[in-house]
């Protein structure tokens, strides 16, 4: 017997007496989690119905395959083959790694999943099922300590993900400075993500918190400060860039695939 | 007015215990630890409670009130409704004495193992000399009232008693990180010993530390990631390693 159970502490038979919904938030973050992962891991295989009329879905960018649509490349930059040991390889799968080990190793999203997949706890003073535990000490968890190279990698992900909402304001024919719904969804996307990677608390590391002295710093405590207010808000940019994502996947899927049409406003 | 407050407490001592039901007034604009003491002058003369400020800056009165670890001078009777139970137990992560008093004497032990302040040898006393912006992330760590709910909290010891030999927990590492941020402080190894000696790499961020925190110290976000990514500079970063030891850096300034 271990944990609450120990033979020292109050005898008390029950895991836990909280009398308050505690399980709500873990079943709410499994649910929303686990429903994305189920989309993602579709969209990646699927490989088809990520481009149309300069719209190009954020799960594809950049599309480094030579299996990519010529209009959704990166200049016609195609480093990657086709194929790998005869199988096809969605142009999806080669650079989901990077957003989703950015994701994985987030600080924010580490609570939400031990919380809600791993029970490592369910939730604040309930007694957690597993007999042993080691944390973040050994593999492969001790892996989320290079969070921030999938930060850096975020980063170039970012600025590729703004070009593709900024090329989104062509018409179909290509000319410049027309803009419909799916402009609007690539900007939203693309300003989430900006939010979520700026708030991350590597990168307010990164700008500032390294230092011991910040007023041999000025410039460095200013950014320091400014990501630290961000900083406060990485839960819910973490969420609302998921959510923004997933949607404007969503509709480029939509569009491309002729089930929507893309409206434009002029 | 005075209502009829169903109370649910633990009696017993590191052999045996039981809830015990009791039904006990409670005025408008009490907290747990009036009706407790209320309970301990009419109904249960010998009932253990630790206190003492009674204004929730003395971090006595720790304990689990409807399973959730407070203090029971700042929890407000009002916040429960007329019908419910409150059930008071003692900390449920260290060892019993009686009723609610727990033995937290795991936390002294530890705050004996961090190494304190290291003055520079060069400053005479009445030298020193610090910058407010150079000391205020360290000033919110010394809001701490070693109330011990963080601790108690932590599933890392809650949940894994053998765990206690190599982790420190929450409140020692913002006693770690409010050195190590310390302008003036000159011991090198703190983020290396917090990872190798205090356990900051057995914390999974599951922030329940900083959500029982009575001062609101961000615990999580201001002391143990920091301190995580100060760790992260020196243990698994090939790049800023290399760096150290091409400019010879002694470190950040």
């Amino acid at each position: 017997m271990s944990g609450v159970f120990s033979p020292t502490r109050a005898k008390i038979k029950e895991r836990t007496l909280r009398t308050d919904k505690y399980w709500l938030q873990p079943a709410i973050t499994f649910g929303v989690l686990f429903s994305f992962v189920i989309y993602a891991t579709f969209r990646a295989f699927e490989g088809a119905n990520y481009y149309k009329d300069h719209l190009i879905s954020p799960f594809y960018s950049p599309c480094l395959s030579k299996a990519c649509v010529p209009e959704a490349t990166i200049f016609g930059w195609t480093p990657v083959s086709a194929e790998i040991f005869n199988f096809a390889l969605s142009p999806a799968l080669i650079i989901l790694i990077f957003p989703l080990g950015f994701r994985m190793t987030c600080y924010y999203y580490r609570k939400a999943y031990y919380r809600a997949f791993w029970m490592s706890p369910p939730a604040c003073a309930v007694a957690e099922p597993h007999t042993k535990y080691t944390g973040e000490t050994r593999a492969p968890l001790i892996l989320q300590n290079g969070h921030r190279w999938f930060f850096y990698a975020g980063l170039v992900f970012n600025i590729i993900l703004t070009y593709d909402a900024i090329i989104s304001f062509k018409s179909v024919e290509g000319e410049w400075g027309h803009m419909s719904v799916g402009s609007l969804v690539l900007v939203l996307s693309s300003t989430m993500l900006w939010l979520y990677s700026l708030s991350c608390h590597t990168c307010r590391h990164t700008l500032g918190g390294r230092l011991k002295h910040f007023s041999k710093h000025p410039v460095r405590y200013k950014l320091w400060s400014w990501v630290s207010v961000l900083n406060h808000s990485h839960p819910q940019f973490a969420w609302y860039s998921l959510a923004a994502v997933a949607f404007a996947d969503i509709y480029v899927r939509q569009v491309a695939s002729g089930a929507w049409t893309n409206f434009y406003f002029f | 007015m005075a209502r009829k407050l169903k109370l649910r407490i633990w009696r017993g001592d590191s052999t045996n215990g039981a809830l015990q039901d009791v039904v006990v007034d409670a005025n408008e604009g009490e907290v747990v630890l009036d009706v407790i003491h209320r309970v301990q002058a009419t109904q249960m003369g010998d009932l253990a409670v630790r206190w003492n400020c009674k204004a929730g800056k003395c971090g006595s009165c720790s304990m689990e009130i409807n399973g959730k670890p407070r203090l029971a001078c700042m929890t407000q009777v009002s916040a429960y409704g007329d019908d419910e139970t409150i059930t008071v137990t003692p900390l449920r992560a260290f060892p019993v004495i009686k009723d609610l008093v727990t033995d937290v004497s795991f936390n002294y032990r530890k705050a004996m193992e961090i190494p304190s302040y290291s003055h520079p040898a060069n400053l005479k006393p009445g030298e020193a000399r610090m910058e407010q912006i150079d000391v205020e992330r360290s000033q919110e760590f010394r809001k701490c009232i070693e109330c011990f709910l963080c601790q108690d909290t932590c599933h890392v010891i809650r949940d894994h008693e053998e765990n206690k030999k190599s982790f420190a927990g929450p409140r020692f590492f913002i006693r770690i990180a409010e050195l190590d941020m310390h302008p003036l402080d000159t011991l090198k190894n703190r983020k290396k010993t917090a990872q190798e000696e205090h356990g900051l790499g057995m914390c999974n961020i599951t922030k329940c530390c900083t959500e029982v925190c009575p001062e609101h110290i961000r615990i999580t976000d201001n002391a143990i990631i920091p301190m995580k990514e100060r760790v992260v500079d020196e243990k698994y970063d090939p790049v800023r390693w290399l760096g150290s030891k091409i400019r010879k850096r002694e470190g950040i300034v």
